[in-house]
C-alpha cells in the first residue's frame, strides 16, 4: 500500500475519531444534552466561508483606541436543525468552542512535537526545546503582572514572546549560516533556563495576578471563544501544510545531515523551515492555551510506535491523535467537581504512559 | 566526470587538503589510498559538497560543485557514507527510497517502486526490505546504503570505505558491483583501506599522504612507488596474488636498514625461509642460482632482489655460474641454504664467510648436497651451521662483529 493511501487511511480514521470525541466531550458536562441534540447543533453551527470583506475594528493598546482594518469574513450555515435553544446556546457558545479550541491547540503542539522530535533526532524533544513556551510565557506573564507596562493583549504578547524566543535562540546557535542541531538544543536550554528567572522574578512582582499568571502557565482552555479559534485555525493549517509539504525532507533528514545533502535536500534552508513553521504553530497554540506540557511528546511517540517514522504518515496521524487527546484530556479538567487546569491533566496522565512506554521499551527503537 | 584542480582546504591552521589536483572519468574506478588522517573522507566531502575547497575548483560534469544546487548536484553524485545509524526505526526500504529524493516532487508521495527494487536486487538486499535498518549488521547496512546510492541513478559514486564493516565474501560482491556499475559507464571513486581490493578492482589508484597526492597511476605503479612506504611509514612488498593475478601488498613493519649483503645459495623452501628471514631483518640480499620458476626465484622478483636463475632441469650454464659467484663474492656472507643450486656458489667462493642454513622448522634439507657444499669448501672450520631462522640471524649478526 502507498503511503498517500496508508496515510489518508489512518488520517480518515483518526478525524473520525476525533469528531466523535468532540461530539461526545459536547454532550459531556453539568447540563446533560442528548448526542442526537449535541450533533444536530454541532451541524448548525458549521459556517463556511464565503467571502472576505474589510472592517474597522478598534484595537486597543493601553488606553488608547486605534482604528485599523481587518479582515472579516462572511459565513453561510448550511444546516439548521431544529435544536431547543438553551440547549443550542450551551453546546454552540459555551463548549463547542471550548473543545474545538482545544482540538485546534493539541493539533497544533503535537505537529510541532512529532516535527521538532525529528529534527533533533531526540525522542525527548518537545514543542518547547527551542525556548517557545519560554518565551511565550514571559510575554503572557509580564501583561498579566504590568498590564500598563505591556499593554498588548495577552495573546498577542505571549505570541510575540515565543516567536522572538525562538528566534533569539536560532540566531545565538548560527554560525557562518550553519545551525547545528547540537548547539541549537543547548542554547534552547540556556535561553529557557534564562526565560524561566525572567518569569520567576516576574511572578515574584505579580502581587493580586499572581494567581492568574500561575493559572495561565499550567495551561488551560478557559477563554475560549469562536474568535481565538478564527485567530488560531487559519495560523495551524497554514503552517501544517506547509510543514508536511516538508515531511519527506525530514525523513531524510533523520539519516544524518551529511546524507540529506549527498540526497539533494538543501540542509540550512529546510531546517530553517521546519524551525519557522514548528515555532509558529506552536507559539500560535500557547498564545491561547498557555503552556500546555506533554501533549507535543507523548502524543507523536506513541503514533510513531504505531504508523512507523515516515513523517508523511506521523505528521497528520499525530496531529489528529493530539486534537483528540487534548479534547479527552480537558473533558476530564472541567469534569471534576472543581475546575483544573488541562495542562495538569495531561501531565498527570501523560507522564505514567510515558514510563509504561520506557518500562516496554519501546523508546529504545526510537 | 569528476575533476579537481589545485583544491586546498584547511582546518583552522591545519591543511587537510593541499594543491590536489585529481579527474575521475566515465567508465573508471578509482581508488583513493593513504593512511589514516591523509584526507581521503576530507576530499571526498569536498567533491559532494559538504565542505568547500579554501582555494582551487571542484567539478562534478562540467559544472562547478559550490554552484550547483544540493538537488541538482545529488542527481549526478551519490555518496556511499562510510555507516549511518539511522535512527527512528525506517526499514531499509524505505531508506533506499529515499534515495529517489532528487528525481522526485516534494508533494508527490506515490510510489516509485521500480528503481527501488532494482537497487535492492542489485546489491542483494532484497531480503532485508522490511528490516528496521538499524537491526541490520553493519555489511548488510553497508549493503543498503549502496542501494540507497543506486536509486539515485548518479552518473557518478563517491563511497568511503565501502568494503570497511564487509566479510571477504560480500568486499569482493561489493567491488564487484561497483565494478560493474563502472563498466555501464558511470565514474567512481572510492576511499579504499584494504590496498589489496584497491589493486584488484580500480583502474587506477591515488595516493594521498597529509593532504597531497603523493603518487597516481596504475595499481602495480603505485604500490612500488617509494612515497606508498614512505606515506604509511612501513616497508610494503608487492607481489602477484596467484590467483586474482593483481598485485597485492605485505606490509613490513619497520624494516631496519642494514648496510650488510648477504647471497642465499639455493632455491626451494629453505631458500625462501633464507630470504624472506633476512631481508625482514635488514640485510641487502643477493640470490642465485636458483632454478627458474622456483619459489626462491619468484620470491627474489617481488623483493626487487638481484637474482641469477638457472633453467629449471640440468645443470647451469658457465655464464650463470659466473654471474652467480660474482654475486657471492661481492656479498659480505654467503648463506648456503641447501636447496637446489646451493653447491654451485659453495665451492667457488673463496672470499666470502658461509653459513650453512638447515631448516628443522618444516623444510626439507638435501642432506647430501649439503655435504658436497660444504666439502667442495674444503676448508669446514669457517661453516657455521644452523637449524632454523631465528640461529641463522644471530649467527649472521655474531659474525658481523
Amino acid at each position: 500500500m502507498g503511503v498517500a493511501t496508508r496515510t489518508a487511511a489512518w488520517s480518515g480514521g483518526l478525524l473520525g475519531l476525533l469528531c466523535v470525541t468532540i461530539l461526545a466531550s459536547a454532550a459531556h458536562g453539568p447540563v446533560g444534552v442528548e448526542l442526537p441534540v449535541v450533533a444536530r447543533a454541532a451541524l448548525n453551527a458549521v459556517a463556511i466561508p464565503t467571502g472576505v470583506g474589510m472592517v474597522t475594528a478598534g484595537v486597543r493598546i493601553g488606553e488608547l483606541t486605534l482604528s485599523v482594518p481587518v479582515p472579516d469574513l462572511t459565513y453561510t450555515h448550511p444546516f439548521s436543525f431544529a435544536v431547543p435553544d438553551t440547549q443550542e446556546t450551551i453546546v454552540r457558545d459555551i463548549r463547542l468552542p471550548r473543545i474545538l479550541l482545544g482540538a485546534i491547540v493539541g493539533f497544533a503542539l503535537s505537529t510541532a512535537g512529532a516535527i521538532m522530535q525529528g529534527f533533533f533526532r531526540n525522542p525527548m524533544a518537545d514543542p518547547s526545546i527551542i525556548g517557545v513556551s519560554s518565551g511565550a510565557a514571559v510575554g503572557a506573564v509580564a501583561t498579566i503582572a504590568f498590564p500598563l507596562v505591556f499593554p498588548f493583549g495577552l495573546q498577542a504578547a505571549a505570541f510575540v514572546g515565543a516567536l522572538l524566543a525562538a528566534f533569539g535562540v536560532y540566531v545565538i546557535a548560527t554560525e557562518n549560516g550553519r545551525t547545528p542541531v547540537a548547539t541549537l538544543l543547548l542554547a534552547g536550554i540556556a535561553i529557557q533556563t534564562f526565560l524561566g528567572a525572567v518569569i520567576s522574578y516576574m511572578l515574584l512582582q505579580s502581587g493580586e495576578s499572581l494567581e492568574e499568571a500561575i493559572l495561565w502557565l499550567m495551561g488551560h482552555l478557559q477563554y475560549s471563544s469562536w474568535g481565538r479559534i478564527e485567530e488560531t485555525l487559519p495560523v495551524t493549517l497554514l503552517f501544517f501544510g506547509i510543514l508536511l509539504a516538508y515531511a519527506r525532507d525530514l525523513n531524510v533528514l533523520l539519516l544524518g545531515e551529511e546524507d540529506a545533502h549527498a540526497l539533494g535536500i538543501d540542509v540550512e534552508r529546510t531546517k530553517r523551515l521546519l524551525l519557522a513553521g514548528s515555532s509558529v504553530i506552536t507559539a500560535a497554540a500557547v498564545a491561547v492555551a498557555g503552556v500546555i506540557g506533554f501533549v507535543g511528546l507523548i502524543v507523536p511517540h506513541m503514533m510513531r510506535l504505531i504508523v512507523g517514522p515516515d513523517h508523511r504518515i506521523l505528521l497528520p496521524t499525530s496531529a489528529l491523535a493530539g486534537a483528540t487527546f487534548l479534547v479527552l484530556a480537558d473533558t476530564v479538567a472541567r469534569s471534576g467537581p472543581a475546575e483544573v487546569p488541562v495542562g495538569i491533566v495531561t501531565a498527570a496522565v501523560g507522564a505514567p504512559f510515558f514510563l509504561f512506554l520506557l518500562r516496554r521499551r519501546e523508546v529504545h527503537a526510537l | 566526470m569528476i575533476e579537481l584542480d589545485d583544491v586546498s582546504l584547511s582546518y583552522g591552521d591545519v591543511e587537510v587538503l593541499s594543491g590536489v589536483n585529481l579527474t575521475v572519468e566515465r567508465g573508471e574506478f578509482v581508488a583513493l589510498v593513504g593512511p589514516n588522517g591523509a584526507g581521503k573522507t576530507t576530499l571526498l566531502r569536498t567533491i559532494n559538497g559538504i565542505l568547500d575547497a579554501d582555494s582551487g575548483g571542484v567539478w562534478v560534469d562540467g559544472d562547478p560543485v559550490g554552484e550547483l544546487r544540493a538537488r541538482e548536484l545529488s542527481r549526478q553524485l551519490a555518496t556511499v557514507p562510510q555507516d549511518t545509524h539511522v535512527g527512528f526505526a525506517f526499514t531499509a526500504e524505505q531508506v533506499v527510497e529515499m534515495g529517489r529524493t532528487p528525481h522526485r516532487s516534494r508533494l508527490d508521495w506515490s510510489d516509485d517502486a521500480d528503481p527501488v527494487d532494482a537497487a535492492l536486487a542489485r546489491t542483494e538486499t532484497e531480503h532485508l526490505r522490511d528490516r528496521n535498518v538499524d537491526d541490520l549488521s553493519g555489511g548488510e547496512r553497508q549493503r543498503v546504503l549502496l542501494a540507497r546510492a543506486l536509486a539515485q541513478e548518479p552518473a557518478a559514486l563517491l563511497l568511503d570505505e565501502p568494503t570497511a564493516s564487509l566479510d571477504i565474501n560480500h568486499q569482493i560482491r561489493v567491488l564487484g558491483l561497483v565494478e560493474e556499475l563502472v563498466s555501464e559507464g558511470r565514474a567512481a571513486l572510492a576511499a579504499i583501506h584494504d590496498l589489496d581490493l584497491a589493486a584488484r578492482f580500480c583502474d587506477r589508484l591515488v595516493l594521498l599522504h597529509e593532504g597531497r597526492i603523493q603518487a597516481a597511476g596504475p595499481p602495480g605503479a603505485v604500490l612500488r612507488d617509494p612515497g606508498l612506504g614512505e606515506a604509511f611509514g612501513t616497508t610494503a612488498a608487492v607481489t602477484r596474488n596467484p590467483v586474482t593475478g593483481t598485485p597485492t601488498v605485505a606490509a613490513v613493519a619497520d624494516r631496519p636498514e642494514r648496510d650488510v649483503s648477504v647471497h642465499v645459495a639455493g632455491g626451494g623452501e629453505s631458500g625462501v625461509v633464507a630470504i624472506r628471514s633476512l631481508w625482514r631483518a635488514g640485510y641487502d640480499v643477493s640470490v642465485g642460482p636458483v632454478p627458474e620458476g622456483d619459489v626462491a626465484a619468484s620470491l627474489a622478483g617481488q623483493l626487487d632482489l638481484a637474482a641469477v636463475t638457472a633453467p629449471a632441469f640440468g645443470l647451469p650454464d658457465e655464464e650463470t655460474r659466473r654471474w652467480a659467484r660474482r654475486l657471492a663474492r661481492e656479498a659480505e656472507w654467503v648463506v648456503l641454504t641447501g636447496g637446489p643450486g646451493c653447491d654451485v656458489v659453495a665451492d667457488a667462493v673463496d672470499e666470502a664467510d658461509q653459513i650453512h642454513a638447515s631448516f628443522a622448522d618444516g623444510t626439507s634439507v638435501d642432506a647430501e648436497r649439503t655435504l658436497r657444499a660444504a666439502d667442495a669448501r674444503g676448508d669446514g672450520g669457517q661453516l657455521t651451521v644452523v637449524e632454523n631462522q631465528a640461529a641463522l640471524l644471530t649467527a649472521v649478526e655474531e659474525q658481523l662483529e
